[in-house]
């Protein structure tokens, strides 16, 4: 445990230090922003409707017996964007995305192609890795963005049609609640979210061995590791960088 | 040229090869034969420098590859092509992609000037370009596919040296047969030095004259047809014993051939 974690950290440091060197590939990039972006993007608006509804369901139920539904909005903007955006859309990528970027590194290692590409002269980490890193950083904010919006939108549709609550005041307070503090914190960590997928998803890539039982193995690993990984992070992300903004108004 | 001088080397605690030595000259054939698992890929991935030993040396034209920067041993690798078990093709790429993949990466080619090459290397290595050139490597057979990462190996690097991975391992005899025919073209048309990995000892006995032995991560043998034959040590005997009747054969087709010739 210990050494796959110090492994763990040198990969990781391999993969910063891949950001700024040349060559850069930039086609292989664009691709699996596509495959990044665009192919989580429905499961992501799935996962942000239903959960966004069934929030607002449970809440305003829960408001109303205070005589405080109005405040729908406001609770619904605080716990979207700030916890439940963020960390629903890493478990989903994570889901989606680690698995498959650890199947195929893993697959093409046990076929000998990460191999054969360091005997071309091409570093696989650069080639291969990077690009995942880069798609990961720029679109799981992205589509965080796109699954805050349309919980909040699914917690609109509970709130006008089920709880009775205005449109106008439903609205008005989230975007009351869309604050620097918040939209920060909202966004800081889908980006330390990517980080994580990219780094442990990678990781059981290219150390998966044992054939095919290996690379499911390290599929299966990498999932649970991202997915507990995220939520750990999450957890602290919130205590240290909430504590951190005090200053505004969260 | 390739010079393997006591190498030692273990995967965490289990001793792959110890104090394997032996040298391959500037256009000479070597068979590396023995049991699975006894070591020989491992060979041929330390000359590669995607493994260090953990003492001796590996030396390529008199220098220790083991002691390389990564970029020293890119300029290594460009003298020396490998053929990966399988063929090791890239599975998202087509097989003219795959050939052509090395200078698509490396040079400042446009594609249709690389796309060209990359036929023309089909055509060397016995494949119809317009028939495979746009298909994915799984939608060809395996004597195909070794015959491709032979073309890709030969176009990327123009090498002095071919390192081959049990190139016939799980092919039908025609195919390998095609196969071991292309190695014999590279090795007496461009004179390139090749070291093959195989079990197969039919296949080896009837490419190469000069055969290393590794047996348990040792050198049990080196030397030619004739002195293997007799070899009395106990571990060749051990290792030859299924495969009599190939000797004979061998043998016999060569007899046939003197008395013709």
């Amino acid at each position: 445990m210990a050494y796959q974690s110090q492994s763990l950290f040198f990969f990781s440091g391999r993969m910063i230090l891949s950001l700024f060197t040349r060559p850069f590939y930039i086609t292989e990039t664009l691709e699996q922003m596509y495959l990044i972006g665009v192919g989580s993007l429905f499961l992501v608006v799935l996962t942000g409707m239903f959960s966004g509804q069934g929030f607002a369901l449970a809440f305003s139920q829960e408001l109303a017996t205070f005589g405080a539904k109005d405040y729908l909005g406001r609770i619904m903007a605080l716990a979207i964007v700030r916890e439940l955006g963020p960390t629903l859309t890493g478990l989903m990528v994570a889901a989606r995305v680690a698995a498959g970027i650890t199947a195929e590194i893993g697959a093409m290692k046990s076929s000998n192609q990460l191999d054969a590409l360091v005997g071309f002269g091409i570093d696989p980490i650069k080639k291969i890795a990077r690009p995942r890193l880069i798609s990961l950083i720029i679109m799981v904010p992205v589509l965080t963005i796109v699954c805050d919006f349309v919980a909040i939108a699914g917690g609109w549709v509970i709130a006008k049609f089920i709880a009775n609550v205005s449109t106008t005041v439903y609205w008005s307070y989230v975007i009351d609640k869309l604050n620097f503090g918040n939209m920060f914190m909202g966004l800081l960590k889908p980006i330390v979210f990517s980080f994580v997928i990219a780094f442990i998803s990678c990781f059981y890539g290219f150390t998966s061995g044992g054939g095919t039982k290996g690379v499911g193995r390290a599929t299966t690993n990498s999932v649970m590791m991202t997915s507990i990984t995220i939520l750990i992070v999450n957890f602290f992300i919130t205590k240290v960088v909430g504590s951190a903004l005090r200053g505004y108004q969260l | 040229m390739i010079e393997i001088r006591r190498v030692n080397f273990s995967y965490w605690d289990k001793q792959i090869l110890k104090d394997v030595s032996f040298v391959v000259d500037d256009g000479e054939m070597v068979v590396v034969m023995g049991p699975s698992g006894s070591g020989k890929s491992t060979i041929l991935r330390l000359i590669l420098g995607l493994e260090c030993p953990h003492s001796g040396q590996v030396l390529i034209d008199g220098q220790n590859v083991c002691v390389m920067k990564e970029k020293e041993k890119q300029q290594i690798r460009k003298k020396i092509g490998m053929v990966f078990q399988d063929g090791a093709l890239f599975d998202s790429m087509t097989v003219g992609e795959n050939v052509g993949y090395y200078l698509l990466e490396n040079s400042r080619l446009r594609w249709e000037e690389i796309a060209d090459r990359a036929a023309e290397m089909l055509g060397f290595v016995g494949l119809d370009p317009n028939e495979v050139g746009d298909k994915l490597p799984e939608e060809l057979s395996g004597g195909m596919r070794r015959r491709v990462a032979i073309g890709r190996a030969l176009l990327s690097t123009n090498p002095r040296a071919m390192l081959y991975d049990e190139p016939t391992t799980g092919l039908d005899p025609n195919a390998t047969q095609n196969v071991l025919g292309l190695i014999t073209k590279l090795h007496q048309e461009k004179g390139i030095a090749s070291i093959v990995v195989t079990h197969q000892i039919a296949d080896a006995l009837n490419i190469a004259d000069r055969f290393v032995v590794i047996y348990d991560g040792e050198v049990a043998f080196d030397g030619d047809q004739d002195t293997l034959r007799a070899c009395q040590d106990a571990r060749v005997k051990d290792f030859l014993l299924p495969f009599r009747e190939s000797f004979e054969r061998v043998a016999r087709k060569k007899f046939i051939g003197l008395e013709q010739g």
